[in-house]
Parts: structure tokens; C-alpha cells; sequence
């Protein structure tokens, strides 16, 4: 029972596949990685395992069962261009919005669901940023923040999409550092990524992409020439002495 | 002491801006703005054909009727989006014509009826707060009040339906069904202010009060709480400007209070108002100028080999850009020149600020 199982998965926008037939599974307790050239779907498998896109075929399912019942235990740290900044709304507010499935309906975020933001907030290095309009954030701190949010879930698999985009390096080391604490505690994480240069350093497992799976497996066995070149095309040349 | 006809008429614009002003914030934030004026256009086939079916005029048949065209609109555009590749905002403005147009064919049409009781629809379109009845005022207080307990009951899904809808579904929440009903809500708050506003204006009772209390406040509850504020000010004073003035409609009326509204926060709120932007930007200005002007006198003075040597007003102006001398009566109450219509020149400490200026102009030693 994998945190994560993909079967025959396609997704088409109109006539073109995104992703067309793609088999994957993350094993329990891995930093995985989901790697290709841009317009290879990344993003969308991630939101296909979420079920924010219908696939045309294919099943997904967390945890063995269907992803739709498993959505408590998942936490999902989407692209961080993808909401408005300036909503009316505080650092800490954002992370509690982490904890509005637990609450469940009707109820408001108390004292206690505060304080467990506040931790959350610690541990990404934001806690004087609590109060402060999210309006008023660099880059950087946004991903700490969405961050934040995904760890106040505490949730047994992390699904984030593209958390290194537009950060700075100590904030790179941040997300790094985050993401082994994370598997220190079992936990699984899938991480759309796109820089080929760290991804031995930072990642167990990769998953290359190029709407087709071009490869997947351990990052020593499957970061290879040959399946670089074949996930990249003739860009790869470049990549040959690091890779 | 005032009359109840009044009364009624003041508490029905109150209770249809503030609702229209809480709805109208969520709908700002999901930059939906132009929704609430397919809309409102889109209600209005819908109380033509629910008087054509019943002959009624009672509010609670007309307004159903408007609140099913509205809906049906409102999915129309849904689908639209969803199943072709036509954009938002033109599906918007097909449902907006189309069902406008339908709206003023089945009005004519009903004028031409032999029947007495047909009078009165066009109200609908430019709104007629003070033929507001009884049983109009129950209406709008049983949907307006029932819309309002829904907002505070789902607060938070609808909160982050406005900020990130993708976490919301991650958080295992239905958000189509969650989008279906907030619109709903925006539906019910559109079509209780159809009557006393029209549908024509409608659209700026939801937007406008919106957009201005975002101005005064970063924080969503109190944002929602004060456009609630705002559109129940709105309603009421334009119902009293209406009431005042002959022929003047309630719709115009509320819209060009609200627009003053609207107006204000723009310039004059405190961190996000236009008037502290143009000021903040003044000064600056004036201090870059002035600056420019230090360097100047700076340069000049060392092609003469002396720091201090004392320029002519005309001299300066020829090498400084605008007017040399408004910089230079600012610089002096720095206390960085010293001089006056017979000549200008630096100041020890203006000497040394100058040269580090120069410094950050021109790098290392001009």
C-alpha cells in the first residue's frame, strides 16, 4: 500500500495530452522528486493525484484507497503564483486555513488551532511575520508561509508544486532542510522540481516526465545520460558532466 | 417625526446595500465584479416571466421569477466556460445581452397586454425605492437575513474559496458545489435590491462599497463589515436624496453616493489612498531635485579649486534642472548652503554630504 499509486494515467486539455499513460508509485518515507522540461505535465499529474483536473483514464489512489476519501491525509503546498497576495488577510491567518479541514464545518479556529500555527510558523523561521499582511512578503517568505500551512496539517503525504521557484538560497536551504526533517518522521513528499543540478542532493526518488514516465527509481539508478537525454531531448548535452 | 412610508423605504435600501455590500466583497475577491452584472441583467426575463405566468406582482412571485433567470444565467456562464473555449468574460457578456435583451422584449410585450394590473414592471430597470411595500420589506429581510446567517455559517470555506481554491478542494472540500452556493448567495443579494435599484445600476451596489472598504483595512472581516456599512449608508442616504428630488430615481441616486464613497477611499484611506501615494512621491521628488542642485553647486565649485566658492543664481540655473533656486531654499533650511540673491554656496556640512553624493553619482573620487 503506497502513499501515492498512479495507474495508466492520461490527461488530455481538449485534443493534446498532458500526460498520457503514466504508471507511478512514491514508496513510504521517500523525498520524490518529479522532474522534466517544461509542458511536461508535472503540474498536471500533481493536480490529476488531487483530483483538481479530471483524467481522461487512469485511476489514483493514496494510501489504497480512492485519493477523494484520503484528502485528510494528504497536504497539498500549491505553486505559490497561483493565489493573490494582496487578499485582505495576515501571515497567521493563512497557516490556520491549514487546520480548517480538521475543524471541519461550522466551527472557528480557536486558541489552540492558533497556537499550533504559531509552531508551524517557528519552524519555517516566520514566527515575527504572524501578524504582518501578506501583501508585504518577499517571495521567499510566501513559500515559508505556504509551507507552514501544508506542516500545521500534519499529514501523512506532502504534495508540492514547485516550492523552490523564485526563493533565495537560504530559503532553498530552508525548504531542503524541511523536507528531510519531514522524512525523518516517515513522512512521504512529492515534489514537482525543475533544476536537474540538485536533485542528487536533495531527492531519494525521481520521477522524469515528459508526458510520457521516461523513468522512475531511486535517484543514483535512474539519473542516468541516456534517460536524461530522453526526458530532455537535445537540451540534455549541456547537462551531461553534472548529471 | 418620520412617516412610515419613509421608514419602510429607509429600511429596505439599508437592508438591500448591506447585503449587497457583504456578497459583493467575495465577489471583489474573486474578481467576479462583472459577474454581479450579467447577473442582475439576467433577473430581469425572469420577473417578466413570472408576472406573465401568474399575473402577480406580489415581490415574493417576481423576485422567484428574477432569482431563476439570474441562477440560470449564472450556470449559463459556468457551462459556457467549462465545455467551449470561449473566455469568462465574454461568456459574461453573452448571458448579460442575451437575457437583457429578452428582459425588455417580454416587458414590451406586457405593456401591450389589455390587463390592468401590467403597470409598474419598468421599475426593474432604473429601480423605484419608494413604491417599496409592506410585504416587499418582509421579503427583502427574510432573504437579505438568510443570505447574511449563510456568509457567517460558511465563512470559512467561502474564505478560502476567495483566496486559494485548490487548498480548499485539497482539504477534501466539494469546492464546485461550495462555488455553486456562494454565487447563489450573490444571486439572492442581487435580486433583493432589484426593485429599488434596477438592474441596470445594480452591479455598482455589489461593487463599489467592495472595492472601497478593501482601501481602509487589510483585514477580510472587518473589510466585509464595512462594505456592509458602506452599501447600508448608500441605500439609505440615496433613498433620502431620491425621495427629496422630484423624478429622480432610487438606482442613480444610491450609485452616485456610493461612487462618492468610493471616491474618498480611493484618496484619501491611509495606506492604500491615492492622495498619500501623491504626496509621498512629491516630497521625494523635491528631495532628489534638491540633491541634484547640492551636486551641482558641488561640481561647480571644484572646477574652481575651492569648496566654498560663492555662484551666481544664473550660473547655477544653467547647469541644474527646474529651478535651481527652489532647491537651493531647501537646501538651506537643511542648513547645507548658505547664501542669497547675491550668490550661493556650500556649507562645511553641505560640502561633505555633496562630495559623498557626488561620490554615489560619478563612483570613485570625480
Amino acid at each position: 500500500m503506497h502513499p501515492v499509486e498512479v495507474a495508466d494515467l492520461t490527461v488530455a486539455y481538449h485534443e493534446k495530452p498532458a500526460i498520457w499513460d503514466v504508471d507511478f508509485h512514491a514508496p513510504a518515507g521517500v523525498l520524490l522528486a518529479i522532474v522534466g522540461p517544461n509542458g511536461a505535465g508535472k503540474t498536471t499529474l500533481l493536480k490529476a493525484i488531487l483530483g483538481l483536473i479530471q483524467p481522461s483514464a487512469g485511476t489514483v489512489t493514496i494510501f489504497g484507497k480512492p485519493a477523494r476519501k484520503q484528502m485528510h491525509r494528504l497536504a497539498y503546498v500549491p505553486q505559490r503564483g497561483s493565489v493573490d497576495w494582496d487578499f485582505p488577510t495576515t501571515v497567521l491567518d493563512v497557516v490556520t486555513m491549514g487546520l480548517y479541514g480538521k475543524l471541519g464545518w461550522f466551527r472557528r479556529p480557536g486558541k489552540k488551532e492558533k497556537q499550533l500555527a504559531m509552531l508551524s510558523l517557528e519552524k519555517v523561521g516566520m514566527a515575527e511575520f504572524a501578524s504582518r499582511q501578506i501583501s508585504q512578503l518577499s517571495g521567499g517568505q510566501q513559500q515559508r508561509v505556504f509551507l507552514a500551512r501544508a506542516l500545521v496539517q500534519d499529514a501523512d503525504l506532502y504534495l508540492m508544486d514547485e516550492p523552490f521557484i523564485g526563493v533565495d538560497a537560504v530559503t532553498e536551504k530552508a525548504i531542503v532542510e524541511l523536507l528531510r526533517e519531514l522524512r525523518s518522521r516517515g513522512k512521504t513528499v512529492v515534489v514537482v522540481h525543475h533544476d536537474v543540478q540538485t536533485l542528487k542532493h536533495y531527492f531519494d526518488w525521481v520521477l522524469l516526465l515528459n508526458v510520457r514516465k521516461i523513468a522512475l527509481g531511486p535517484a543514483q539508478k535512474v539519473l542516468t545520460t541516456r534517460n536524461l537525454q530522453k526526458t530532455y531531448g537535445g537540451r540534455a548535452a549541456f547537462l551531461n558532466g553534472n548529471a | 417625526m418620520l412617516d412610515y412610508t419613509l421608514l419602510l423605504v429607509l429600511s429596505g435600501c439599508l437592508v438591500l446595500g448591506a447585503v449587497a455590500g457583504t456578497l459583493g466583497s467575495f465577489a471583489v475577491l474573486r474578481k467576479q465584479s462583472l459577474l454581479g452584472d450579467a447577473i442582475s441583467h439576467a433577473a430581469l426575463p425572469g420577473v417578466a416571466i413570472a408576472f406573465l405566468l401568474t399575473f402577480s406582482k406580489h415581490p415574493a412571485v417576481l423576485l422567484l421569477g428574477a432569482l431563476a433567470t439570474g441562477w440560470v444565467g449564472t450556470l449559463f456562464i459556468l457551462l459556457i466556460t467549462r465545455t467551449t473555449r470561449i473566455k469568462h468574460d465574454t461568456a459574461m457578456g453573452i448571458v448579460l445581452s442575451v437575457f437583457f435583451g429578452l428582459g425588455l422584449f417580454l416587458l414590451t410585450l406586457i405593456q401591450r397586454l389589455p390587463t390592468a394590473s401590467k403597470a409598474g414592471l419598468d421599475k426593474f430597470l432604473f429601480g423605484n425605492a419608494s413604491t417599496l411595500l409592506r410585504q416587499d420589506l418582509q421579503v427583502m429581510l427574510a432573504l437579505g437575513g438568510l443570505t447574511l446567517l449563510f456568509v457567517l455559517l460558511f465563512w470559512k470555506e467561502f474564505k478560502l474559496l476567495a483566496f486559494d481554491p485548490d487548498f480548499l478542494h485539497s482539504l477534501g472540500r466539494n469546492t464546485l458545489t461550495l462555488d455553486v452556493f456562494l454565487t447563489t448567495l450573490l444571486v439572492v443579494a442581487i435580486v433583493i435590491g432589484l426593485q429599488a435599484v434596477g438592474v441596470v445600476l445594480m452591479s455598482a451596489l455589489v461593487i463599489a462599497p467592495a472595492v472601497a472598504a478593501r482601501q481602509w483595512t487589510d483585514h477580510l472581516g472587518r473589510m466585509v463589515a464595512l462594505a456592509a456599512f458602506f452599501g447600508g449608508l448608500g441605500g439609505v442616504l440615496g433613498a433620502v436624496a431620491s425621495s427629496s428630488l422630484t423624478n429622480l430615481p432610487t438606482g442613480p441616486a444610491i450609485v452616485v453616493i456610493i461612487s462618492l464613497m468610493f471616491l474618498a477611499s480611493l484618496l484619501f484611506s491611509p495606506h492604500r489612498g491615492l492622495a498619500k501615494d501623491w504626496i509621498r512621491q512629491r516630497k521625494h521628488r523635491k528631495e532628489i531635485h534638491a540633491n541634484q542642485v547640492l551636486v551641482a553647486l558641488f561640481m561647480l565649485s571644484k572646477s574652481h579649486g575651492s569648496r566654498y566658492y560663492r555662484h551666481s543664481l544664473t550660473s547655477l540655473q544653467a547647469v541644474t534642472p527646474g529651478s535651481a533656486e527652489a532647491g537651493l531654499e531647501a537646501l538651506k533650511k537643511r542648513g547645507l548652503v548658505s547664501g542669497s540673491a547675491s550668490g550661493w554656496k556650500l556649507t562645511p556640512k553641505g560640502a561633505q554630504e555633496a562630495e559623498q553624493a557626488a561620490k554615489h553619482i560619478y563612483g570613485e573620487a570625480p
